[in-house]
């Protein structure tokens, strides 16, 4: 199978190494992996902002991108993927060629949870971290795309592996894109109620799926002077024997 | 609007920025408690109900239709209720309807009333408008009582002094009402009642709202736990009910749907302790009910709303407040930072609608859209989805109104789309904000950023810009095409 890397803004500039574990991870799932270099960001910033004709406009360069190949797609953020799935589509008016190609990149555009577990069929991939974890499901992911099992299915096959629930689990991690620098001091509240709860389980790293919750909550936990991890799960699922 | 409570007009501007940097600290943590509890219940009563999902779709369907047909509903509404002896008027807004609502209680020579907890009229400012005309109106719900003690309006939809510890309600008894107040709860639910029977027996007028209308056959529904509800509107000989006219349902079929959800999704009971019809005023002498019955249907910019296809589902709330239990953001910032009389995610979409956005432009922005609104609304109302309409309007304007947001807000929007959008410009950004920022790193990240980004730091560091993925990429495909030229000689 042939998928197409959606790399992402946010996962591009501050996670890189997520991206090549996730190449590697691919590669050896017999998935061949195409970059469309001509890529840069979805638009969500911009239209998150209200900025929709902006917005509308980096959409357009996104589709053109990726609509050269008939590949799927493949992205390590349930956000950016919630972005093309849900407000692409909305972007331009039903009946246009753009709406139509906006659907149909929708359709074959995956968070890697779901391209792993729902078109792989994969939930072991040989994975081994020795170490206690918690997982963060982030709000896009969860809600957004309705992805509820996918990442505690592929965690659980993982061998060494502890997994401990965390409290208020579904409560968002307060990042939100533009709100985290709209009104700081909300975000603040929310993403050290996160952190205490994260302490509270006493694990070694916090997996979630998503840059910016994993900017967010690394930052807190940092702040915090904790030596707790803020890991995404493709670091667990490319370790072969522990992450430190 | 500076000062730490809302006013009881319609505020110029709502500064929910401002009012979140200075949280009062007990708030989060009495709405915790209270909020956990609700949600807590709510669960179970879920648990007990297989077909919640289904009835959820049915309530949106039954609110979407009345919604899409409410001309219609209406005129049956105004001609039940006219049938039933009630006087009906239309009110275009908060101050015809208040002015209605005093010219009511001149003409029967009423000085005082008794509320029933109702949001339509702390919409529409109405005890401040009796007061002006000399007319005193007393709040009657316990949580009410409070709050208009306090002098200030709702922190809750269905909770309106849920921001308040008990010993602060205590204190505030014994400041206002020169009376030893103890801090045990029962003790101060006593005391108001005691307080409110004397009301209940003077008051010439109950004034309410409505949580539904049911056009088939023009009756009123009020929902309450206290009891107040059912004083209120059958001790004094007139009743005045002020509701807004998007609480109309079709019929009593309709009604059981909703009815299983809304106290189900506000405090987690089956069945509010009372739930109230009343239908015109009496007609027997044996019969309940006020001997004069004025029903006020209020629009105040709800048949403007209904125009906008998007946001119109805003609409169908039936006020449950769930999805403040469940918002992170008002959790921790609570009620007053909304600015007015409704708060939390139904507030942040359902204000600047009615305000305009040039005086709620924050509200929209007020939300991490984190979407757990969504998850549990009984009507399914699509809050982010009308949240992000809002944004749109603050920042660009649309059919209905004009930007709120500076032109230069919109320029380096312009340039934030070129910055990231064109791939050469892009990829040197990514290539250089490493270099550039590394004067800033410590050990991995960027503990302290200028402004706008300090906005960012001075809550946690950010993680060192990296790049680099390109290039690892771009040597890879060299080295495989370096072995596959190799292999294929």
């Amino acid at each position: 199978m042939k998928a197409q890397l959606f790399i992402t803004c946010l996962a591009e500039q501050f996670y890189p190494n997520i991206l090549q574990q996730m190449v590697l991870l691919l590669e050896r799932l017999d998935v061949q992996v195409e970059f469309p270099a001509e890529q840069t960001c979805c638009g969500q910033p911009l239209y998150n902002s209200g900025f929709q004709s902006q917005a509308r406009a980096m959409a357009r360069n996104w589709l053109e991108v990726f609509g050269r190949s008939e590949a799927v797609i493949v992205s390590p953020s349930g956000s950016c993927v919630d972005m093309v799935h849900h407000h692409f589509p909305e972007l331009f008016p039903e009946g246009t060629r753009e709406h139509e190609l906006a659907r149909d990149l929708a359709g074959r555009t995956f968070e890697f949870t779901d391209f792993l577990v729902n078109q792989l069929r994969v939930t072991d991939v040989g994975a081994r971290f020795p170490g206690r974890v918690t997982y963060h499901p982030s709000c896009h992911l969860l809600r957004g795309l309705g992805l509820r099992r996918e990442a505690g299915l592929l965690l659980s096959e993982v061998r060494d592996l502890e997994i401990v629930p965390l409290p208020e689990e579904e409560t968002c991690c307060g990042f939100g894109g533009v709100f985290s620098v709209v009104y700081p001091e909300v975000s603040r509240a929310m993403m050290e109620a996160k952190v205490n709860n994260i302490l509270a389980t006493g694990a070694e790293a916090v997996v979630a799926c998503d840059a910016g919750c994993l900017m967010n909550i690394g930052g807190g936990l940092r702040k915090a002077g904790s030596q707790v991890k803020a890991l995404h799960l493709i670091d667990i699922l490319a370790s072969n024997g522990g992450y430190r | 609007m500076t000062e730490s409570t809302h006013s009881h007009q319609a505020p110029a501007y709502i500064e929910f920025g401002e009012y979140s940097t200075h949280v009062p600290k007990n708030i989060p943590i009495a709405l915790e408690q209270a909020t956990g509890r609700f949600l807590g219940n709510r669960e179970a009563r879920i648990a007990e109900m297989p077909q919640w999902e289904e009835l959820r779709q049915a309530a949106h369907e039954i609110r979407l239709h009345t919604l899409l047909n409410l001309d219609l509903y209406l005129e049956l509404v105004e001609k039940q209720v006219v049938a039933a002896g009630g006087v009906v008027h239309w009110a275009v807004d908060a101050a015809e309807a208040s002015a209605i609502v005093v010219d009511i209680a001149r003409q029967h020579g009423a000085r005082t009333a008794v509320k029933v907890k109702s949001m339509a009229t702390e919409e529409i400012g109405l005890n401040q408008a009796l007061e002006a005309a000399g007319i005193q109106a007393y709040e009657t719900d316990l949580g009410e009582f409070i709050i208009q003690l306090a002098g200030t309006g709702p922190s809750h939809i269905i909770v309106p002094a849920v921001h308040m510890r008990k010993e602060e309600i205590a204190a505030l008894f014994r400041e206002k009402l020169g009376i030893d107040a103890p801090t045990d709860p029962l003790e101060l639910a006593a005391i108001a009642r005691r307080i409110l029977r004397e009301r209940f027996l003077e008051a010439e007028m109950g004034i309410s709202g409505a949580n539904f209308l049911v056009a088939e056959t023009g009756a009123l529904v009020i929902v309450s736990n206290e009891g107040n509800g059912r004083m209120c509107t059958t001790l004094p000989d007139l009743h005045v009910a002020v509701v807004g006219i998007d609480k109309v349902v079709p019929d009593w079929e309709s009604l059981t749907v909703l009815l299983k959800l809304l106290a189900r999704s506000a405090t987690g009971q089956k069945l509010s302790a009372y739930t109230s019809f009343i239908t015109g005023p009496r007609r027997t002498v044996g019969e309940g009910g006020a001997k004069q019955f004025h029903l006020v249907l209020l629009d105040n910019g709800r048949s403007r709303i209904l125009q906008d296809p998007v946001a119109r589902e805003t609409l169908k709330c039936i006020r449950c407040g769930c999805c403040l239990n469940v918002c992170p953001v008002y959790k921790h910032v609570g009620g007053y930072a909304y600015g007015w009389f409704i708060s939390g995610p139904i507030g942040a979409i359902f204000s600047p609608q009615i305000l305009g956005v040039e005086a709620a432009r924050e509200l929209p922005f007020a939300s991490s859209l984190c979407g757990a609104c969504a998850d549990v609304c009984p009507v399914k109302i699509p809050i982010p989805k009308i949240l992000l309409h809002l944004r749109h309007r603050v920042v660009e304007g649309d059919e209905f109104e004009k930007p709120a947001a500076p032109a230069p807000l919109r320029a380096s929007a312009s340039l934030g789309r070129v910055a990231l959008s064109t791939p050469w410009l892009y990829r040197l950004g990514t290539r250089l904000l490493p270099f550039l920022m590394a004067p800033l790193r410590r050990d991995g990240w960027l503990p302290a950023l200028p402004p706008p980004v300090n906005r960012w730091t001075r809550v946690r560091p950010l993680p060192a810009f990296r790049g680099g993925f390109r290039e690892w990429w771009a040597q890879r495909q060299r080295r495989n095409g370096d072995r596959d030229s190799r292999g294929s000689p």
